[in-house]
């Protein structure tokens, strides 16, 4: 398994744990008052299961396993693969800080934060799409 | 890669961009607010990465690694998975569309009868397929 796959598959771990962590915190507002952080997180809890977990398993394994792109660079650009991956996560974070604090106190700058998420997971799937799109041929 | 899986994956590559443009969209002015409508695309944003990518990449990967038949056609009768894949992408547009066309309100169910069966015919297709290698 390539280092970029693992480091693809384990920040995928560490979002899933995350993710079901931040549902477990919102589902004990039944039992008492939960911090506006908490009950804001709403949005980011959707974003860290689907993107975080399942698509970034996804971008690891598609790394991986799918067909070579040439036999002197068999998974295309390892440039580009690496910046996928940290566009992602660095994005997503900012997100998950960003999106509650937006909400909590709009107008107060965390809004360019989250512009700059959105741009960051972006390029992120432009970068995976494009770094994929040759290895999808067929035999 | 068989011709089918690559139509499958590409189509589902471009939902992915399609999908996270939309997205990048409405979080982007979710910080700094340049176009409220853009809110309109909530619904194609989740139908297009939901279906379009993640179920399409699925049925792609599936047609691709799933054992092979030892007698006959390889992957038996591939026509059937590519009515799967006609059909996923006739729901996905009907559903996505469906906003524009008021007078037609019967779209939106159209479009999932048409992704019910895509799940239907593939499931169908591939069930004889889910087997031990060599059988």
């Amino acid at each position: 398994m390539p280092p970029l796959t693992r480091w693809f598959i384990k920040s995928a771990f560490i979002f899933f744990v995350a993710a079901m962590a931040v549902r477990v915190l919102q589902t004990a507002g039944v039992l008492t008052d939960l911090p506006p952080f908490i009950n804001a997180l709403g949005p980011v809890y959707f974003h860290m299961f689907l993107v975080g977990w399942v698509t970034q398993l996804i971008f690891g394994v598609v790394f991986w396993m799918f067909p070579k792109y040439t036999q002197e660079d068999p998974r295309g650009s390892d440039r580009l693969g690496w910046s996928t991956f940290w566009l992602i996560n660095i994005g997503l974070g900012l997100r998950v800080i960003a999106e509650p604090m937006n909400t909590l106190n709009p107008d107060t700058g965390w809004g360019w934060l989250l512009a700059i998420s959105a741009i960051l997971q972006w390029l992120a799937g432009l970068g995976f799409v494009i770094n994929t799109w040759a290895r999808v041929k067929a035999n | 890669m068989p011709l089918l899986s690559v139509f499958f994956i590409r189509t589902a590559l471009i939902y992915l961009s399609l999908g996270f443009t939309f997205g990048g969209l409405m979080l982007f002015n979710k910080g700094i607010t340049i176009m409220p409508a853009v809110w309109s695309l909530l619904p194609a944003h989740i139908e297009f990465l939901l279906i379009g990518w993640t179920i399409q990449l699925l049925l792609g990967v599936a047609f691709w690694i799933l054992p092979r038949f030892s007698r006959g056609p390889a992957r038996g009768r591939e026509e059937i998975a590519w009515l799967s894949y006609f059909l996923v992408n006739a729901g996905i547009w009907t559903d996505v569309l469906s906003p524009l066309f008021h007078e037609l309100p019967w779209l939106p169910l159209l479009g999932r009868l048409f992704e019910v069966g895509a799940a239907a015919v593939f499931a169908g297709y591939a069930w004889g397929r889910v087997k031990p290698i060599g059988s």
